[in-house]
C-alpha cells in the first residue's frame, strides 16, 4: 500500500483529528448512557488496573520475541499457572499464619512457574531453534493447548478464589472518595508494576547477565562473537517470561476469578499492548499495556462489555498495519524479518 | 519430470475416488450387514467422515496459502463461518420474515446462498488481503488472528439475524430437485467428498500451473520473484482469496450438515486446529490436506474410545494433552509435516533398491528434480 500521507505536518494534523473525532464519540455514546466524568475516571482507573497486567505480560513478550523472535504463545498460561499454583498451595492447610501462607504460596506460585518455563524452553524450542518462524509459532501453539488442558485436568472448569492482599479475604478494602471507588488490590497491583520495573531495570542494565542479555536482544550473531551463549540467553528469556507471568497471575488473582482457560485471553491483549510498543521496547510495551487497558474500559463501558475484545483486535489490526513499528518507543527492527 | 508428478496426482485422485466411494457403499449397501463403522472397531463413523471431508476443504485451500505462498493465516475459521453464516442467514432469515416467497423456499434457493457466501467471502478476502498481506511472519500472524477473533465474536452479536450465541436452527438439508434430499447421512457424505474431491482437483490444476510457480517463488523469497517479474503482491491477495473462498465453501457444508450455525465452531482455537492439522498433514502438498485431517481425527477419536478402556479416565482432558504433545513432536522432528517427512523417507528408501540395481546416475536425478519442486 503506498504510503498515503507524506508530510510529517499533514500526518499530525490526521492524528489529531482522529483522536477529535474518537473522542467525540466516546462522549456522544457515554452521554446517551448518561455518563458522569467520575464514571469516567472510575474506568480509567480500573483500565489502568488490568493495563497494568496486560503491561507485565507484554514485557513477557518483549523479552522473548527480543532475544529469540519467537512470538511465545504460552504467555497466558504462564499467568494462569501463577495464579492457579499460588491459591493452591494456599489451600493446602499449612500450619501457618496466613500472612506467611500467602507469602509461601506467592513464592511457590512464582518459583514452579518459572521451573515449568525453564522446562518448556529446554523441551521445545532449544530442539528447534534453527526452525522457520512457523514452526516455532506452532510449536509454542502445541505447548499453549499442553498447558491448559492439563490445568483443566488437575484444577478443573471451575473458577477459584485467592483471597485480596490487604484484607486475606474474599471481600477487599474498598477506598471511596466521591462516588469513586478503589480496590486495595489495585495498589498492590501497582506497587508490584513498579517494583517488577525498578528490578528489571537493575537487572538489565547494571549487571552483566542484563547486558548479555540485551547485547543478544540487539544482535544475537555479534553477540555470539563477543562470547555470549546464545542458547542460554534464549532460556534466561523464557524464564524472565514465566517469572513475569507469575507475577501478574498472582497479583490479578484476587480481583478476577482464577480459572483454567483465563491464559488466553490475557495473553493475546498483552502481545497488543507489546505490538504497541513495537515488541522489542520495553518502556513501549509497559505504555502500550496501560494505554490497552485504559481505551479498552472506556470503549467497554460507553458501548457494550462484550466489545472489550473486539476494541484490543481492531487496535492491534490498525497498529499492524499502519505502524507495525509500534506507536511508542521506537522499535524499527522486526518488521521486515 | 513433470509427467510423472502429474501421473501421481492423477492416480492419488483415483485411488481417494476409489476408497471413498468403497467406503460409501459399505454404508449403502451393509454387504454381511457390516456398516461403515463396524470397520474401523467403531472408532470411525460415517459423522466423522464427513467432517474429514468438509475440513479437507478448508485445508486444501489453508495449503495454498501457507504451504505455496508462504503466508501464514491463524483467522481461517473466520472465513470458514462466513461461510456458514452466508448460508445459514440466507436460507433461514428469508423463510422467517417471508420475503421472497417462492424462491427462498425452493430447493436451490440454499445452493445460491452457497454460492453468495463464496462470493461475499472471496470479496471480502480481497479487501483485507491487500493491506493485511503487506506483512510478514509473526505480525501476519497475529493481524490475521485479531481478523478470525473479530469476526468470531461479531457471530456472537446481533441476534436477530445471527442469532446470537445460541445461533440459527433449522438450516434446510439440501436437495436436487423438490424430491432427492441429500440425507440421511451417507447420502451428504457423497456430497461432500465429491466436493472435496473436486476441490482437491483444482487446488492441484492450480499448483502445477503458472500460479502455483509463482506462489513457490514467493515462498522461496519474495525479493527474488519480485525481481523475477512476479506480481507478488497480487498472486498473495489470489491465493488468500482462493483459500477464502474454499473455507466458505467447506462452512456452508458445515451449515447444511449441522442444520445449525452458531459461534462456537469458529473460535480461535478451531483456526490453531486447522493450522495444526495443516502442519502435521505436511503444508507443502495438496494432499497433505486429507492427510492431516484424517491423522488428527483418528488420533483424537482413538485417544478418546481407548483412554477410558485404559486408565478408566474420561478422555476429554486427557486428549488435549496427548494431543498437544503430539503437535509438539512432529513440529520439532519433522517439521515439513507426515505426507512430506514419509514421501521424503520412501523416496531414500527407493533410490537406494534404485541404486542397487545399478541404473543410479538417471534415476536419482530424476527422481531429485520431482523431489526439488
Amino acid at each position: 500500500m503506498p504510503r498515503i500521507v507524506q508530510s510529517k505536518s499533514t500526518r499530525i494534523t490526521l492524528t489529531v483529528v482522529v483522536a477529535i473525532v474518537i473522542i467525540v464519540l466516546v462522549l456522544f455514546l457515554g452521554s446517551q448512557k448518561n455518563l458522569q466524568p467520575r464514571h469516567y475516571i472510575q474506568l480509567t482507573i480500573d483500565g489502568v488496573r488490568g493495563g497494568s497486567i496486560y503491561a507485565l505480560m507484554a514485557l513477557g513478550f518483549v523479552a522473548v520475541y527480543s532475544v529469540t523472535g519467537i512470538i511465545n504463545f504460552a504467555q497466558g498460561e504462564f499467568v494462569m499457572l501463577g495464579a492457579m499454583i499460588c491459591l493452591t498451595v494456599y489451600d493446602l492447610g499449612l500450619p501457618l499464619p496466613p500472612v506467611i501462607k500467602l507469602i509461601v504460596a506467592i513464592i511457590a506460585g512464582v518459583f514452579l512457574t518459572t521451573l515449568i518455563g525453564m522446562i518448556i524452553e529446554r523441551a521445545t524450542i532449544y530442539p528447534a531453534r534453527r526452525s522457520p518462524v512457523v514452526t516455532l509459532i506452532i510449536i509454542t501453539i502445541g505447548v499453549t493447548i499442553t498447558l491448559r488442558a492439563g490445568a483443566l485436568l488437575v484444577w478443573g472448569a471451575d473458577p477459584y478464589v485467592l483471597p485480596a492482599f490487604t484484607t486475606l479475604a474474599l471481600e477487599d478494602h474498598i477506598f471511596r472518595f466521591g462516588g469513586i471507588t478503589l480496590q486495595a488490590q489495585s495498589l498492590w497491583i501497582w506497587a508490584t508494576l513498579v517494583v517488577v520495573l525498578v528490578l528489571l531495570y537493575f537487572f538489565l542494565e547494571r549487571t552483566i547477565m542484563g547486558k548479555a542479555l540485551r547485547a543478544c536482544a540487539i544482535n544475537r550473531r555479534a553477540a555470539q562473537l563477543m562470547g555470549i551463549n546464545p542458547s542460554r540467553m534464549s532460556l534466561l528469556s523464557f524464564v524472565m517470561a514465566a517469572t513475569l507471568g507469575a507475577i501478574g497471575g498472582i497479583v490479578l488473582g484476587p480481583v478476577t476469578r482464577p480459572i483454567y482457560d483465563m491464559g488466553l485471553m490475557l495473553g493475546l491483549r498483552g502481545f497488543v499492548a507489546a505490538i504497541m510498543g513495537g515488541l522489542v521496547s520495553a518502556p513501549g510495551a509497559v505504555m502500550g499495556g496501560i494505554i490497552l487497558g485504559v481505551v479498552e474500559n472506556i470503549a467497554a463501558g460507553v458501548t457494550n462489555p462484550t466489545y472489550k475484545s473486539v476494541v484490543s483486535f481492531i487496535i492491534l489490526i490498525v497498529i499492524l498495519l499502519f505502524r507495525p513499528q509500534g506507536i511508542i518507543g521506537g522499535g524499527e527492527r522486526g518488521v521486515e524479518e | 519430470m513433470k509427467n510423472l508428478r502429474q501421473h501421481l496426482n492423477v492416480i492419488g485422485v483415483v485411488v481417494l475416488t476409489v476408497v471413498i466411494v468403497a467406503l460409501g457403499a459399505v454404508e449403502v449397501f451393509r454387504p454381511l450387514g457390516i456398516r461403515f463403522s463396524d470397520l474401523t472397531g467403531r472408532i470411525v463413523t460415517m459423522d466423522t467422515m464427513i467432517r474429514i471431508g468438509i475440513l479437507t476443504i478448508v485445508l486444501v485451500g489453508l495449503n495454498l496459502l501457507m504451504g505455496y505462498a508462504g503466508q501464514i493465516s491463524l483467522g481461517q475459521a473466520g472465513f470458514y463461518a462466513l461461510g456458514a453464516y452466508a448460508s445459514g442467514i440466507l436460507s433461514t432469515l428469508a423463510v422467517r420474515y417471508k420475503i421472497l416467497i417462492g424462491i427462498a423456499d425452493s430447493w436451490w434457493w440454499p445452493w445460491l446462498s452457497i454460492i453468495a457466501g463464496m462470493v461475499v467471502t472471496g470479496v471480502f478476502a480481497y479487501l483485507v488481503g491487500k493491506p493485511i498481506l503487506r506483512l510478514k511472519g509473526n505480525y501476519l500472524a497475529m493481524a490475521t488472528l485479531g481478523l478470525g477473533v473479530i469476526i468470531y465474536i461479531l457471530g456472537g452479536q446481533f441476534p436477530e439475524i445471527t442469532g446470537g450465541y445460541d445461533g440459527l436452527t433449522g438450516v434446510p438439508r439440501l436437495s436436487i430437485g423438490s424430491s432427492f434430499t441429500l440425507w440421511p447421512m451417507e447420502r451428504y457424505y457423497f456430497l461432500v467428498w465429491g466436493v472435496a474431491i473436486v476441490v482437491i482437483i483444482v487446488a492441484l490444476n492450480i499448483v502445477n500451473s503458472r500460479i502455483g510457480r509463482a506462489l513457490r517463488a514467493i515462498h522461496t523469497s519474495e525479493v527474488a520473484a519480485n525481481t523475477s517479474g512476479v506480481d507478488t503482491d497480487s498472486y498473495k491477495v489470489q491465493a488468500l482469496v482462493v483459500s477464502a473462498m474454499f473455507a466458505s465453501l467447506a462452512g456452508s457444508l458445515y451449515a447444511h450438515f449441522q442444520s445449525a450455525v452458531s459461534p462456537n465452531p469458529f473460535s480461535f482455537r478451531a483456526s490453531v486446529e486447522l493450522v495444526v492439522m495443516a502442519a502435521v498433514g505436511g503444508l507443502s502438498s495438496i494432499w497433505g490436506a486429507p492427510f492431516g485431517v484424517g491423522i488428527i481425527f483418528v488420533i483424537r477419536d482413538l485417544i478418546r474410545s481407548r483412554l477410558e478402556d485404559i486408565f478408566h479416565v474420561r478422555g476429554g482432558e486427557y486428549e488435549l494433552i496427548i494431543y498437544g504433545l503430539i503437535l509438539v513432536v512432529i513440529m520439532i522432528f519433522m517439521p515439513e509435516g507426515l505426507t512430506t517427512g514419509l514421501t521424503k523417507a520412501l523416496r531414500r528408501t527407493g533410490r537406494r533398491t534404485v541404486q542397487q540395481l545399478s541404473r543410479a546416475g538417471a534415476a536419482t536425478s530424476d527422481s531429485s528434480r520431482t523431489s526439488a519442486s
